[in-house]
């Protein structure tokens, strides 16, 4: 079969359509993750004739077999070779020709979520985001502990790293059926998801963990999601079995990737920065004749954030 | 408020109804290892270390399920106390060389409220294979009615006032050892190879009957 690649355009620009957006809640705000820039893949058009939409199924930042003994490589082979997978040609299907097809994964995502009342995209297009989000939050070698700002940002917000690490893996042990726990920064946040703060300091910029079902992600939040582990049994169970608890421990003591969290987080301040310089953090602009800025709770999803 | 068929659980991890490897080829003993021996196990142990000392202690677990549902807000006994019931109605919703046609008033109560036993296979199939994350589906039977319900994680129709006739469990680790991430074929051995329609009859019969006493 031939697949004729048309030169893929990778734009920076990090515009979109307000049109398109205007009716959802953070739609001013840059996108985050700078690979969630626009990147306008290949419309790959098989030989066949048929047209696919055409976000990519990206390999992890290390062979497959490069995680072992703590992941084995026959995890990622199923996990990222056939669950990451589906969920990105799955999702390609979901939107082609829709308007969705023109937008970055993320934009998908926000989108799709529609204030808890998801679209059909938005399992697929959570779960690629999440995925892709995983693979980089592990690294071979992993583990150890953080340093630096994240430290002191960890130390400030959890009292201390051991406090954090106790917390964190008891959201993950705890998060029941499939989900996702995750470090995520706060920024500009009230405690009812959704509602911005009028008045910041800089002690309302928190690290906070967050547990969440099946696909559900903190981007949909507008928090900065920082790492993630899949708690899915997907994730663990060739190499656990039943067995989460040392699947954490092993997650956090050998594979996590502090550098890509430290990364992340930097990525995060200054875009808190930026938003608040450029008022863009606020609804002012979707809302120019003074309405009162909507504030809404996410039907029945039971996601607790751990004090 | 629907009451049990059959299950009764009480706390005690009880055994299927046949050895660990009487399922194999279609569902090794492997999975009935981890299955039963550890997840099942951990979900009464579980159980009883919270109820203990609770005025849930002693109750029987259906009625432990009811009020820890507290309306879909709920309480920490829930899952493991319905996840206790629901394995004990799942390994006692298959049998060795089950599968086939089910007979008699259920295959006519199916072909009335499915149109064919292929429409009801094709919409129980469906539920089991969308049911996103976590969760069962289910064989359902309310109002005379017989109907396919999925629902997430540990809730089941009991709690929606509903008999529950026969489930799949679409949990990952129901059959990741087995068939990985291939729920769908999973699915299939399930219907073709597994179920066991008597007790799917049986709890049909109990039901009408628990129905008709409470009209």
């Amino acid at each position: 079969m031939m697949t004729v690649a048309v030169t893929a355009i990778s734009s920076s620009s990090l515009s979109y359509s307000p049109l398109l957006l205007h009716s959802q809640g953070p739609n001013r705000r840059l996108l985050q993750c700078e690979r969630n820039e626009k990147r306008r893949l290949a419309t790959k058009v098989a030989g066949s004739g048929v047209i696919t939409a055409g976000f990519e199924l990206k390999p992890p930042p290390y062979p497959l077999d490069a995680l072992e003994p703590h992941m084995s490589r026959e995890t990622l082979d199923y996990h990222w070779g056939k669950h990451h997978r589906t969920y990105v040609e799955n999702l390609n299907k979901q939107i082609v020709g829709t308007d969705l097809d023109t937008l970055s994964l993320e934009e998908v995502v926000l989108l799709s979520y529609n204030r808890g009342n998801m679209l059909p995209a938005f399992n697929n297009a959570a779960q690629a985001w999440n995925h892709e989000f995983f693979w980089e939050s592990i690294q071979p070698g992993g583990g150890g502990k953080p340093t630096g700002e994240l430290l002191r940002l960890i130390e400030r917000d959890f009292g201390s790293f051991e406090e954090f690490l106790e917390r964190f893996k008891s959201a993950a042990a705890s998060n029941f059926g499939s989900g996702w726990t995750w470090l995520a920064y706060k920024a500009n946040r009230l405690e009812v998801a959704n509602a911005v703060n009028p008045l910041p300091t800089e002690e309302d910029k928190k690290l906070v963990i967050v547990k969440t079902p099946n696909a559900v992600n903190p981007l949909v939040w507008d928090y900065s999601p920082l790492l993630t582990i899949d708690t899915w049994e997907h994730a663990y169970y060739l190499d656990f079995e039943n067995r989460r608890a040392e699947y954490i421990n092993t997650f956090m003591e050998k594979l996590v990737s502090w550098e890509t969290v430290n990364t992340r987080l930097e990525a995060a301040m200054v875009r808190a920065t930026q938003r608040e310089q450029e008022g863009t953090d606020t609804e002012e602009e979707a809302n120019p004749d003074d309405e009162e800025p909507e504030v809404y709770l996410d039907s029945d999803i039971d996601v607790s954030e751990v004090d | 408020m629907a009451a049990s068929t059959a299950v009764t659980a009480n706390y005690v991890l009880k055994p299927p109804p046949y050895a660990l490897d009487a399922l194999e080829p279609h569902m090794s003993k492997q999975t009935l290892e981890f299955h039963w021996g550890k997840h099942h196990r951990a979900y009464v142990d579980n159980l009883k270390k919270q109820v203990l000392g609770t005025e849930l202690e002693g109750k029987p677990l259906d009625h432990i399920i009811n009020k820890t549902y507290n309306n879909g807000d709920l309480l920490p006994a829930f899952n493991n106390a319905a996840q206790a019931w629901n394995h004990e109605f799942f390994w006692e919703s298959m049998k060795p060389n089950g599968g086939g046609k089910p007979s008699g008033e259920l295959l006519a109560l199916l072909e009335r409220d499915f149109t064919s036993y292929e429409k009801f296979y094709e919409e129980f199939n469906a539920a089991a294979a969308t049911q996103f994350g976590a969760g069962w589906a289910w064989l359902a039977y309310a109002n005379d009615k017989l109907k396919v319900v999925k629902t997430p994680n540990a809730v089941n129709p009991l709690v929606l006032g509903s008999f529950p006739l026969l489930t799949i469990d679409v949990w990952e680790h129901a059959y990741y050892l087995d068939f990985q991430n291939r729920r769908p074929d999973y699915i299939k051995t399930f219907m073709n190879n597994l179920v066991s329609w008597e007790a799917v009859s049986a709890r049909l019969e109990a039901a009408k009957a628990a129905s008709s006493s409470s009209a």
